[in-house]
């Protein structure tokens, strides 16, 4: 199996004297599903944001869809490539519109405007929000924003999800959709949750992070 | 797609939601004529000082506040606001300001330049607040961002409106959760150390969230892309101004300089 993402070795610490993420090895693999869990605080949004290079590790290397990535430049391409869901969807809605929003991925990757709009309406219908397009991203429920942030995600078209939380505070309804629809996406995903019923219907491998290193 | 303008269930300016209702004359105009009108309605006021033409304006803002159909109850809680201002302008400028004395008052003068003064402010600030209200405040938000950045603002001034306004909403309810939890622990608000240092951590904390969430947001806006350039999924010509917006135009710039020439 080749490996979508690899840490090496990787050490990250916002204070020096306690670093969060000790030499910690982690890979990726083509169709794997990662659950990610362990205690709070312990380095799991970290983990995920260092896979994207919106922190830059201290020591250690990443590697990315067969290359090193070291600086913002190599991590633009990995963006593009490994869509990462936030905790808070508010962080990630900030267009006006559903659509603007969900086209903001799409035209950023230079499509134009009409194969965006194409794309918008493909993926919200293949996630069942078409009606959701034209409305203000502010008024939109907890249940919708969070789909509607994975639908900004997808229409990037990534080979990898790292997802951080995805199925916190929904209610059972949008939980269970939400369930059914990763459950669906062929992307090798990372998934951080705490969450039993992902890590029993989608995991293929659960993966804790303990103090400093890592244990399967 | 919605045209700018085009009345549907967004969020405008005065909270009013689009409803099935037809769209009034105001909401029919296109939304770069309706900032145009307001803003040359709100500099021929300020130029103007004819106390007549002033109230020949006042009376044009109610003649568009009618057209563009304003709830009415709504509206006045809004203008209690200024009013409240007004108030206090009124009773100063007459003492104020020196002139030929009109009247006495407690062994204060006021005098006739004074009075005058104090109209002339009133009925500028109420005729333009009712202007803008009419105009714009009926017009939903992204529209109105959308129709400053087609009638050539700055982008980034237009990009920090309506993030803006997209995040108010998010800032209030983080301010309105951390004052639940204030008051959840017993905290009243009282005249003393603890309370004003109690408000002022508040702040703090909304200040440092703020931040944090502008960090994040920004981290998100990455991973999808984003270079610094903002891409617009709206095509620029996607509708011209129609037969109404040229007419209203016309007769708007008429009236402007009929008013300008006579003040």
């Amino acid at each position: 199996m080749t490996s979508l993402v690899r840490l090496d070795g990787v050490t990250f610490a916002y204070d020096p004297a306690r670093p969060v993420l000790d030499r910690v090895d982690f890979t990726l693999a083509a169709g794997e599903r990662v659950a990610l869990n362990g205690p709070n605080g312990i380095g799991k949004t970290t983990l995920l944001h260092l896979m994207v290079g919106l922190v830059l590790p201290q020591a250690g290397c990443i590697h990315a869809f067969g290359r090193e990535r070291r600086c913002e430049k190599d991590f633009v391409e990995v963006r593009a490539r490994a869509g990462l869901l936030f905790q808070d969807a508010d962080d990630q809605l900030f267009c006006p519109t559903v659509a603007e929003d969900v086209a903001f991925g799409p035209l950023n990757l230079g499509k134009s405007k009409a194969e965006a709009r194409r794309i918008v309406h493909a993926t919200l219908e293949s996630l069942g929000l078409a009606g959701l397009e034209e409305r203000v991203t502010h008024t939109l429920s907890g249940g919708q924003r969070r789909l509607v942030s994975l639908a900004a995600v997808l229409a990037m078209a990534p080979e990898v999800l790292l997802l951080d939380e995805p199925t916190n505070a929904l209610d059972e309804p949008t939980r269970a959709r939400l369930l059914e629809i990763l459950g669906d996406l062929p992307q090798a995903m990372v998934i951080v949750s705490h969450d039993r019923d992902v890590i029993e219907r989608l995991a293929t491998r659960t993966v804790r992070l303990e103090a400093g290193g890592r244990l399967s | 797609m919605s045209l700018p303008g085009a009345p549907c269930a967004g969020s405008s300016i005065l909270g009013e939601g689009g409803g099935v209702r037809p769209p009034s004359l105001v909401e029919r105009l296109d939304s770069r004529t309706r900032v145009i009108l307001a803003l040359l309605f709100a500099v021929a006021l300020v130029t103007g000082s004819d106390v007549t033409l002033l109230t020949v304006g006042l009376g044009l803002a109610l003649i568009l506040a009618l057209l563009a159909r304003l709830p009415v109850v709504r509206t006045l809680r809004r203008m209690l606001v200024l009013e409240g201002f007004m108030l206090v302008v009124l009773a100063l400028l007459p003492f104020s300001i020196p002139g030929r004395v009109v009247a006495e008052v407690l062994g204060f003068a006021a005098s006739a330049e004074g009075l005058t003064r104090a109209a002339q402010i009133t009925l500028k600030a109420n005729a333009i607040t009712v202007a803008v209200f009419a105009l714009l405040g009926t017009l939903e938000v992204v529209a109105l961002g959308r129709a400053l950045a087609r009638l050539g603002a700055p982008e980034r001034l237009v990009h920090l409106f309506l993030f803006t306004v997209r995040y108010l909403d998010v800032l209030d309810r983080e301010y309105r959760r951390l004052r639940l939890a204030m008051r959840a622990r017993a905290f009243r608000p009282a005249t003393g150390p603890h309370c004003w240092c109690s408000i002022g951590y508040l702040f703090g904390m909304l200040m440092v969230r703020s931040l944090e969430r502008a960090e994040r947001i920004d981290a998100a806006m990455r991973c999808r892309g984003f270079t610094g350039r903002f891409p617009c999924l709206h095509e620029e010509a996607e509708s011209g101004p129609g037969a109404l917006d040229w007419g209203v135009g016309a007769a708007s710039t008429a009236a402007v300089t009929l008013l300008l020439v006579m003040g």
